[in-house]
């Protein structure tokens, strides 16, 4: 195949951390970026794209998805996906971490996540290393919680010998048991099962010491309460190698949002109440929560039209991930450098993959984003394979206009 | 044809602003004059029901299916009686839980049903909101006959009528206002309780749940009611002592240790009753536990115990509510 000219992006807006978008425009020969900044020049020959004032922003690491739906995560300027293990052929084996890393290919970088457990059952360990040679990223618990502390405690052990992150799932089995809702006034009322909100911050505490014990890397993917944020805060500050990620669903919604038994609202971990969702968008402004993931999970009528407590949880999340999260930039809870953070350089470090951020020498994936310009989530009309989203006729700003991987294109 | 009886006592309006939902799902959010209407339109059929020949032709041709996705022998057969006593084609659907799937089989179950043109249909499943949704895709009122742990509103309604009744009997006007009600039993797996709870406050009663910590349900106090644990303080004054059934299941060491254990606790003796005040009226939605939860000897006090009233007012109440709910079908005056 003929190589590509260089391709030059000019006129735009360039998203840099811990600054404000600086004009300017970027470089990139082969797959990687080669210059950038306000003097930067096309050169003869390459290809010029003309951003029209757009932010040219790194393509989103969307740290958590439970499908490869190219279509949604392309809308929603994703150039990078870390695959969850809970996947029909779980992906506990280095054959299935091969085959899911080339899943995206030509245009979308999956990362699989290798399953600890064999067959995600919380007892016996995977082949970890077996999986990590095969390209696995991190490793990751899945849904669910390793509820024997002695089992954690050896993935941990290994998996910092092995230098792999251990993406967790924080929620005490035993208090949770068939919970479908947040202990409250809400599931009171609507007679749904429910755990206390409490079941987090224990799942949190116990992980969190055994993190410290072992010296492991521990990234809890979604932390949704106060008191489990509080945690996650003090860890910090003892030095503890934690991170925290949330879903745009527990920023935006409090379980109110249950209340008509809507089961594009049914979420794992379940929504919170209107104080731990005010509590999570302090821990966003503050530095506690380190990203911002989809969580995308496409799900059809099979799965959703059902009785609450009898459908899945999850929603397709890759299309609203972005605006979502700039309407914490338009609401004044961070700065527009800080939601890329969220959103593709630190789960890239997480991945320890070179890309997340505009820097000479990374990874030229690129989305050109208009971040005013409006739209409406339209559930029968998504990009995803299911439009099981609860934000269905809901206007939101933020688009991506043009996406690139590694200097091509997309769609 | 008939037309709407204008409202006895001008408490709620004419026609069907009295009551103006297609459906019954549940109790939460109805309005005092709607559930009074229910209640008053009841009565003719508690009359009809005491009589030799028990029949009104009401309904008849229309045809009414009750699909039960849960078992049941006493609300089923109460719900059949309603709907033949007056006129109906009644017809029932018994899923066993084990031969339906979940999933699309529900819908598709809903949809099917709905193809053969039933002028309403009694729903009863194990999951909350699972009648919500059916009612959302079928084009017939629908009753709710219990959603696992959310609703089982015509208990409520049957359970303010036999109040009222008893109350009216011994003099009273009738009124809620000033009535302690105290329920006892598993309240957090319990519908029964919900929508008598949305029931007897909307009307004005005082509403007391009691219930160990692992069967009270978390912030009930937002349902206007107030908790308690300890049975003897939960009974002190109260006009109606409402106990709740506690599935055996419960009682194995999950929730409660055993049930000689809960008896001791919460069983509801000739020396507890005497707690409450001395004409208390002692209620059960059925079917009891003797000797557990309630002792035989209390069950079946005459004068007091209204177990069987409340049977007996169950039939009248699904009779009010299915003529209400197909009165716009049948083009009722002010109900078309």
């Amino acid at each position: 195949m003929r190589p590509l000219a260089p391709l030059t992006i000019a006129n735009g807006r360039l998203v840099l951390p811990q600054a404000e978008p600086q004009p300017g425009a970027l470089r990139c020969e082969g797959d990687r970026i080669v210059a950038l900044g306000a003097d930067v020049k096309a050169q003869d020959g390459d290809r010029v794209i003309d951003a029209k004032g757009a932010l040219i922003a790194p393509g989103l690491v969307d740290l958590g998805v439970f499908a490869i739906d190219k279509p949604a995560l392309h809308f929603g300027g994703i150039t990078r996906a870390a695959l969850m293990p809970d996947q029909s052929m779980v992906l506990d084996k280095a054959a299935a971490v091969r085959f899911a890393a080339q899943s995206g290919k030509p245009d979308l970088w999956v990362h699989p996540l290798a399953a600890a457990t064999k067959g995600l059952d919380g007892a016996d360990l995977a082949e970890l290393a077996l999986m990590r040679d095969a390209g696995a990223r991190a490793v990751a618990t899945g849904r669910r919680w390793i509820g024997d502390s002695g089992t954690m405690y050896r993935l941990l052990s290994y998996c910092a010998m092995l230098g792999l992150v251990v993406v967790t799932h924080a929620e005490d089995a035993g208090l949770t048991g068939s919970a479908v809702a947040t202990a409250g006034e809400m599931a009171t009322r609507l007679g749904l099962p429910a755990a206390p909100a409490e079941a987090e911050a224990l799942a949190i505490a116990r992980d969190l010491h055994l993190a410290e014990l072992t010296g492991a890397r521990l990234h809890i993917r979604q932390v949704t309460t106060a008191r489990g944020l509080e945690l996650v805060r003090g860890a910090k500050a003892r030095g503890i190698a934690v991170t925290a990620g949330v879903t745009p669903a527990h920023f935006m919604l409090s379980d109110v949002a249950i209340g008509d038994f809507r089961t594009f609202t049914r979420f794992s971990p379940p929504l919170r109440s209107e104080a731990d969702r005010q509590a999570v968008r302090a821990a966003i402004g503050d530095g506690t929560i380190d990203v911002i993931s989809s969580g995308h999970d496409p799900r059809g009528p099979e799965d959703k039209r059902l009785p609450f407590a009898d459908a899945e949880p999850g929603m397709a999340g890759a299309e609203t991930l972005l605006p979502l999260t700039l309407a914490l930039v338009r609401e004044g809870v961070i700065d527009m450098a800080r939601a890329f953070t969220l959103l593709a350089a630190n789960p890239a470090a997480l991945l320890g993959v070179n890309a997340g951020r505009l820097a000479v020498g990374h990874q030229a994936d690129l989305a050109l984003v208009e971040p005013e310009r409006p739209w409406v989530v339209d559930s029968d009309k998504m990009a995803a394979s299911a439009g099981n989203t609860p934000f269905d006729k809901q206007g939101v700003e933020g688009r991506v206009t043009a996406l690139f991987k590694g200097g091509v294109a997309v769609g | 044809m008939t037309s709407a009886e204008p409202s006895p006592s001008g408490r709620y309006p004419a026609g069907s602003a009295a009551f103006p939902h297609r459906d019954l799902t549940g109790l939460a959010g109805l309005a005092p004059w709607e559930i009074q209407f229910l209640l008053d339109e009841a009565e003719q059929w508690v009359e009809l029901n005491r009589q030799p020949k028990k029949h009104n032709d009401r309904l008849a041709g229309l045809t009414i299916i009750n699909a039960f996705f849960e078992n049941s022998t006493r609300t089923l057969l109460s719900f059949e009686i309603a709907g033949k006593r007056l006129g109906a084609d009644v017809v029932n659907m018994l899923v066993a839980q084990s031969s339906v799937k979940k999933g699309e089989t529900l819908i598709d179950t809903a949809m099917t049903l709905n193809a053969m043109h039933a002028d309403a249909m009694v729903i009863r499943h194990q999951s909350s909101g699972a009648v919500r949704l059916i009612a959302e895709k079928v084009d017939c009122p629908v009753l709710n006959a219990g959603d696992g742990q959310h609703e089982h509103p015509t208990q409520g309604l049957l359970d303010a009528l036999t109040i009222r009744n008893f109350m009216r009997d011994r003099g009273a006007k009738g009124d809620f206002g000033g009535l302690t009600v105290t329920i006892c039993g598993d309240i957090l797996h319990s519908r029964v309780a919900r929508s008598n709870i949305h029931c007897l406050t909307t009307l004005g009663a005082e509403v007391r749940v009691c219930a160990p910590p692992a069967l009270m349900p978390a912030d009930i106090e937002a349902m206007k009611v107030t908790p308690f644990h300890d049975f003897d303080a939960a009974l002190a004054g109260a006009d109606v002592v409402m106990m709740l059934r506690l599935q055996q299941e419960r009682m194995s060491g999950q929730f409660i240790p055993s049930p000689r254990e809960y008896r001791h606790l919460y069983g509801l003796t000739m020396d507890r009753l005497a707690k409450a005040k001395g004409d208390a009226l002692v209620m059960h939605p059925g079917p009891m536990n003797r000797g557990i939860e309630i002792d035989s000897n209390v069950a079946d006090l005459a004068g007091r115990s209204a177990i069987t009233t409340q049977v007996e007012m169950g039939v009248a109440i699904r009779m009010a509510c299915l003529d209400v709910l197909t009165r716009r079908s049948r083009g009722v005056e002010g109900w078309a």
